[in-house]
């Protein structure tokens, strides 16, 4: 966690200097206090790949790593996330060497998305996620499904792919 | 869904926040990990003038078991203490009640100290810092106090806690030798706020049930050992509690199926708690 500095009081008037570390890049824009991250990151910043749903917590569409951590960026202020690393989901190419990580191409291959709006959230989730706990159960998967909304694929695609990318075999169990 | 304008502090010190917070009397919130306050703010249920950002302080970070005690500062996280490895020897009711607590996501940035401070019926952790006879710490500019998790809850979002005091910490006893613990809530979907909460601990020659989202506040029953079995009319006793805890009907549960979880997870919690004594 950076060093902490205190802030003067920041007014719901103006707008604020708020830097964060975007995907690997330095980067500066202004907020109001009462700014989402979900909205800094898109009208702001112009990173258009974080999807914003349900704006209380409950969707997931918006989830992004916060030094690398999984949260959701419509629970969190702009101004709460100055002088962090937030890791949204065009990062993961730009990781990569322009070309989609393993997750992103099983999920094409075992059609874990349909429409693609839940997608960057859960694949933001994921990468967290698998980073602390490389081979989930399906059970332990599911339940971290739990977390986000998709109304297409009933999650049998998503499992599919993460357990293709993990080396383990598929046993369906009862829905999230 | 926005939040009404607010100006921001981000405070170096506790005091730097308490003596802001004395200042902004009922217009100024404290935020930690935000995973209530945020949605209250953004459908504007709640519109402060001031919002006092506590979850970057070092001082609020206190996580450590000692003399008899597992103290959970106001900036640690409930992914924070879920994955502290000592966590199921030290508060094993915590560690059976946490995975439950809202999802992943919310977990890596929601605080234990802020849902106790939220004081939603349901939820989890307020139910085990009653079940398991915790304490609150409360911290105004002048003054620290030390509240019973009992008295503490009064009813829904509502605490003995004053505008200008903030929950410093929770304290939860650690796990004596012989006693046993269980979790388990109803809800519509893993993670939702649950219909029901149920929590057993079997403490020496008593078995104790507490229960949350049926009263007003997280609400605990106990009862004595006969022959270090459950009381001969176990169903009886969960009946006149499921009766007494008084729920209503909402949009998600009638207050009947309310009654008949408190009978039947109640029931289950209480054996799995007694068997799995250690």
């Amino acid at each position: 966690m950076p060093p902490l500095k205190s802030t003067s009081v920041l007014t719901a008037e103006a707008r604020h200097a708020v830097s964060i570390v975007l995907n690997g890049t330095p980067r500066t824009g202004h907020a109001h206090p009462r700014l989402l991250l979900s909205d800094f990151l898109r009208h702001e910043l112009g990173a258009h790949g974080t999807r914003v749903g349900c704006e209380h917590g409950v969707c997931g569409a918006c989830t992004v790593r916060i030094d690398g951590v999984a949260v959701r960026a419509c629970l969190t202020l702009a101004v709460q996330a100055d002088g962090r690393r937030i890791d949204t989901v065009e990062g993961l190419s730009q990781g990569n060497e322009g070309r989609m990580t393993a997750l992103q191409e099983a999920f094409r291959r075992h059609h874990a998305l349909q429409c693609g709006f839940c997608t960057a959230g859960i694949l933001m989730s994921l990468t967290d996620y698998l980073d602390r706990n490389p081979k989930p159960t399906e059970e332990e998967l599911r339940d971290m499904l739990s977390g986000h909304l998709c109304r297409c694929t009933g999650y049998a695609g998503i499992v599919r792919a993460v357990m293709d990318v993990t080396g383990r075999t598929v046993r369906e169990v009862a829905h999230v | 869904m926005k939040p009404a304008p607010f100006d921001y502090l981000r405070p170096a010190t506790v005091a730097e926040a308490l003596a802001a917070l004395a200042d902004g009397g009922d217009d100024a919130r404290v935020i930690a990990g935000g995973q209530s306050l945020m949605p209250m703010l953004n459908m504007r249920l709640v519109q402060p003038r001031l919002l006092i950002d506590l979850g970057r302080l070092e001082e609020l970070r206190t996580l450590r078991a000692a003399d008899g005690w597992l103290t959970v500062g106001a900036a640690v996280t409930q992914a924070e203490v879920l994955a502290r490895p000592t966590l199921v020897e030290e508060v094993p009711l915590l560690a059976a009640a946490l995975p439950w607590v809202g999802h992943f996501q919310t977990r890596n940035r929601g605080t234990l100290c802020g849902s106790v401070a939220h004081a939603d019926p349901s939820a989890e952790t307020p139910l085990c810092l009653v079940a398991t006879g915790g304490e609150v710490v409360l911290r105004n500019a002048k003054r620290r106090r030390t509240v019973a998790a009992a008295d503490f809850f009064l009813g829904p979002l509502t605490t003995v806690k004053a505008a200008d005091e903030i929950v410093e910490c929770v304290r939860f006893p650690l796990a004596r030798r012989g006693s046993g613990h269980a979790f388990r809530e109803q809800s519509m979907r893993h993670g939702d706020f649950a219909i029901a909460a149920c929590a057993a601990t079997v403490n020496g020659d008593h078995a104790s049930l507490a229960v949350g989202g049926v009263a007003e506040r997280p609400t605990m029953r106990s009862w004595p050992l006969v022959d270090g079995r459950l009381p001969p009319d176990l169903d009886g006793a969960l009946n006149a509690f499921a009766w007494d805890l008084g729920g209503d009907d909402d949009q998600h549960a009638t207050a009947r199926y309310r009654r008949d979880l408190v009978r039947r997870i109640g029931r289950t919690v209480l054996e799995e708690a007694l068997s799995c004594r250690r």
